[in-house]
């Protein structure tokens, strides 16, 4: 374990896990099941959590460490309350998407890839989400917001900061 | 069942269905280049190295994978096959940092031998231009050090942890360019669950996985006048340091491996063997003890350290069933400190104590705090095999011309039951020869265990039997200590090393190794046990004399405090 909280809170603190855990029997195949239910729980995938599940699968750290840096669906870094996430695809390329890329990473002081410190944005880019009639498109968790500018996404940006 | 027949470079080959056409090409006498293949493990088919021309349909065949087929007709030498096995090892290289000069496998690197031996020169490394990694090295230790911007992503390291050691530290992760062999977080080899076994570094084909060396310290040491550098040799050093030196494998050296270290300036050069006698006086007591009391049984070995950290991990609710005896190492280190320093009136904080290993995990063990005994540090360095051959090239010394000499006599005097502790089955078996003829007064016929993975053998003694069972390579080892936890075992003595033919196949050894080199090394110990007028070790003149001057009686207090030590239990994950 590498927290140094007391026996109580770290009891707390796996609960949640403990419960996934009951659904899944101790088959390694198992494993990327029980990684996305983790995850959709705590939100990513803690150290001394992935710890827990080997040990549960009768694996190593290293091989559980192997599985979830092969997919880009598994976070080992916990992740902002809203996740942006700014197409580059080719019309959102021509049509100003990297300004808008640029606008974003600016306005909340985190880079492509990186949370902000208070953990309320993740910052994404990604290849194509199929709305390219309404390019430069962004997604803040499920919304769609189409023909960004560097101003606008200001304001819709504005509806998340609290 | 019938054989196949196909050709090779225009030769007839008949060979077994289901063998390779790598296996069928070396077969026609051809030696097809590869590196993600290893005769010891499973079949990756990664690194294309091997491909050669299906003349057929001008497809290209990765060799260690495809079987064989009737009616195939391949060539290894077509203009086709040969530029690909040429454009594929530029692509490894064009990734590689080619620093050969500086790497600790310059000279015994398979990638640097390809690479020589396909014709590859500069021009055509510096044809292939792009991004090359940049990854930080673990240099952290104790045992092992990885530089990833070597790796060649074969995979080997990857398989021998997992399928010989059942321990999986390593692990391929991230993906595509990205791609490193790494452990758990990157965290530091000495952090995770790793044993220090170094089998990695042993399979490792180029200079990604390697000892940490303490060859700087040594020489350090043996400058220094203020000090008295003593060494101790372990038991298959003399059956493998030759390989360094141009001598088949298994070619025993003994008395020029005394000579080199002697003339390298050691004060004083002693053998493992003898504290290896001594651990069978001690942990021989504590079997006995545990015999007659029927506790904590299977009595199990711990000369290994590999084998303890790795039972510390998984195990933990064994380790009482560990002998208390320290490994011989450790006991040579105590009594160099203590007895040694005694006889010879000598400031215990003025002995160097260097020891040359056939392990990695030798130089996590001296590292470990409870170890100690004398008030420094009991073991100062350890030297591998491997290291050890450098420092003897370093000087020049002509290993071959060298005059056999003898070990100096107080800490030097074996049996042939110490000298067996460097092959698997040697502890069980001096072990169990002390304790039936401390028992029955008759000496024990030999039990001749066999090398591979489990063996078992039964001793009757005094109407008693007494089951013995050898392990090697610690996925053989999981096997046991399962029955063991569950109480479905009913062995009384488990002989455990972690390497696959101990200590003759340890991480420390000369490369390259596999079964085959390692078979020969073990043979040659035993038969040198077989040559040897004393054979068991409770009838080593110097061991009864340690005993009667200094140490009173095995399992004694004195011994306690110097020759026996715990274990702690350790994260699994």
């Amino acid at each position: 374990m590498v927290c140094n909280c007391t026996y109580e809170e770290s009891t707390k603190y796996l609960e949640p896990l403990q419960e996934i855990l009951k659904n899944y029997q101790t088959i390694e195949k198992n494993l990327v099941p029980i990684l996305q239910d983790v995850q959709d729980e705590y939100g990513y995938l803690p150290r001394d959590i992935l710890s827990e599940i080997a040990t549960y699968l009768d694996l190593s750290l290293s091989q559980v460490f192997g599985v979830v840096t092969f997919y880009s669906q598994f976070h080992l870094k916990p992740r902002g309350e809203n996740i942006i996430r700014v197409c580059t695809g080719t019309a959102c390329h021509v049509r100003g998407g990297s300004e808008v890329l640029e606008q974003i990473q600016e306005e909340l002081n985190i880079k492509n890839g990186q949370t902000t410190d208070d953990l309320s944005f993740t910052l994404e880019t990604v290849a194509c989400i199929g709305a390219c009639g309404l390019a430069p498109v962004i997604m803040i968790n499920d919304e769609t917001y189409g023909r960004m500018t560097a101003e606008k996404v200001l304001d819709v940006l504005g509806e998340y900061i609290e | 069942m019938d054989k196949i027949n196909l050709t090779i470079d225009n030769k007839d080959i008949k060979v077994p269905p289901g063998t390779t056409l790598l296996k069928a090409a070396e077969k026609a006498g051809i030696d097809v280049p590869s590196l993600c293949y290893h005769p010891d493990l499973t079949i990756h088919g990664a690194c294309r190295v091997c491909v050669i021309e299906n003349l057929k349909d001008n497809s290209l065949l990765a060799s260690c994978v495809t079987p064989v087929q009737n009616g195939m007709e391949l060539s290894t030498r077509s203009m086709k096959a040969r530029k690909a096995r040429r454009r594929n090892v530029k692509l490894l290289l064009a990734n590689h940092p080619n620093d050969c000069l500086g790497c600790d496998r310059n000279g015994s690197c398979e990638l640097q031998d390809i690479t020589h031996n396909l014709g590859i020169c500069r021009e055509d490394i510096e044809e292939i231009q792009g991004e090359v990694r940049k990854v930080p090295r673990d240099q952290v230790g104790p045992a092992l050090k990885r530089d990833p911007n070597k790796c060649i992503l074969c995979g080997r390291c990857v398989r021998v942890c997992e399928e010989v050691q059942g321990v999986s530290a390593l692990q391929f992760s991230n993906r595509g360019f990205d791609s490193i062999v790494t452990t758990a977080f990157d965290l530091p080899q000495s952090e995770i669950n790793c044993a220090n076994c170094g089998q990695c570094a042993t399979v490792c084909p180029v200079g990604a996985i390697t000892e940490v060396s303490e060859i700087k310290n040594v020489w350090e040491a043996l400058e220094d006048d203020n000090l008295h550098v003593v060494c101790q040799t372990a038991p298959s050093i003399q059956a493998t340091i030759g390989e360094e030196f141009g001598y088949k494998a298994g070619t025993v050296v003994t008395g020029k491996l005394i000579a080199a270290l002697d003339k390298l300036g050691f004060d004083r050069v002693f053998s493992t063997e003898f504290t290896a006698d001594l651990t069978i006086m001690e942990e021989g007591a504590e079997f006995l003890q545990r015999i007659t009391k029927n506790e904590n049984l299977p009595h199990i070995t711990s000369c290994c350290p590999g084998w303890v950290k790795y039972a510390e991990h998984n195990y933990p609710e064994l380790l009482n069933h560990l002998s208390s005896a320290k490994s011989p190492q450790q006991m040579f280190s105590a009594l160099s400190k203590t007895y040694y320093a005694e006889k010879e009136g000598l400031d215990p904080e003025k002995i160097y104590t260097v020891s040359i290993m056939p392990c990695t995990a030798k130089k996590f063990e001296k590292e470990r705090e409870e170890i100690n005994a004398s008030q420094s540090k009991d073991t100062d360095a350890v030297l591998t095999t491997r290291e050890l051959a450098r420092m003897i090239k370093e000087v020049g010394i002509k290993f071959e011309m060298l005059e056999d000499k003898e070990y100096d006599i107080l800490m030097g005097k074996h049996t042939g039951a110490g000298t067996i502790f460097g092959t698997t089955g040697g502890v069980a078996e001096a072990a169990v020869r002390t304790v039936k003829e401390k028992l029955t007064g008759e000496p024990l016929n030999r039990l001749d265990l066999g090398f591979k993975g489990i063996n078992k053998a039964e001793v009757v003694i005094n109407d008693k039997i007494i089951r013995v069972a050898i392990v090697n390579g610690l996925k053989n080892a999981e096997k046991i200590l399962k029955e063991v936890k569950k109480g479905q075992s009913n062995y009384d003595f488990v002989e455990i090393m972690a390497c696959p033919h101990g200590c003759v196949g340890g991480g420390g050894q000369p490369l390259p190794v596999d079964e085959k080199t390692k078979e020969l090394r073990g043979n040659s110990l035993s038969h040198t046990d077989r040559q040897s007028v004393v054979r068991r070790s409770h009838k080593n003149p110097m061991i009864e004399k340690l005993y009667s001057e200094y140490l009173k009686e095995p399992n004694g207090s004195k011994s306690h405090q110097l020759l026996h030590t715990s274990y702690k239990k350790r994260a699994k994950n």
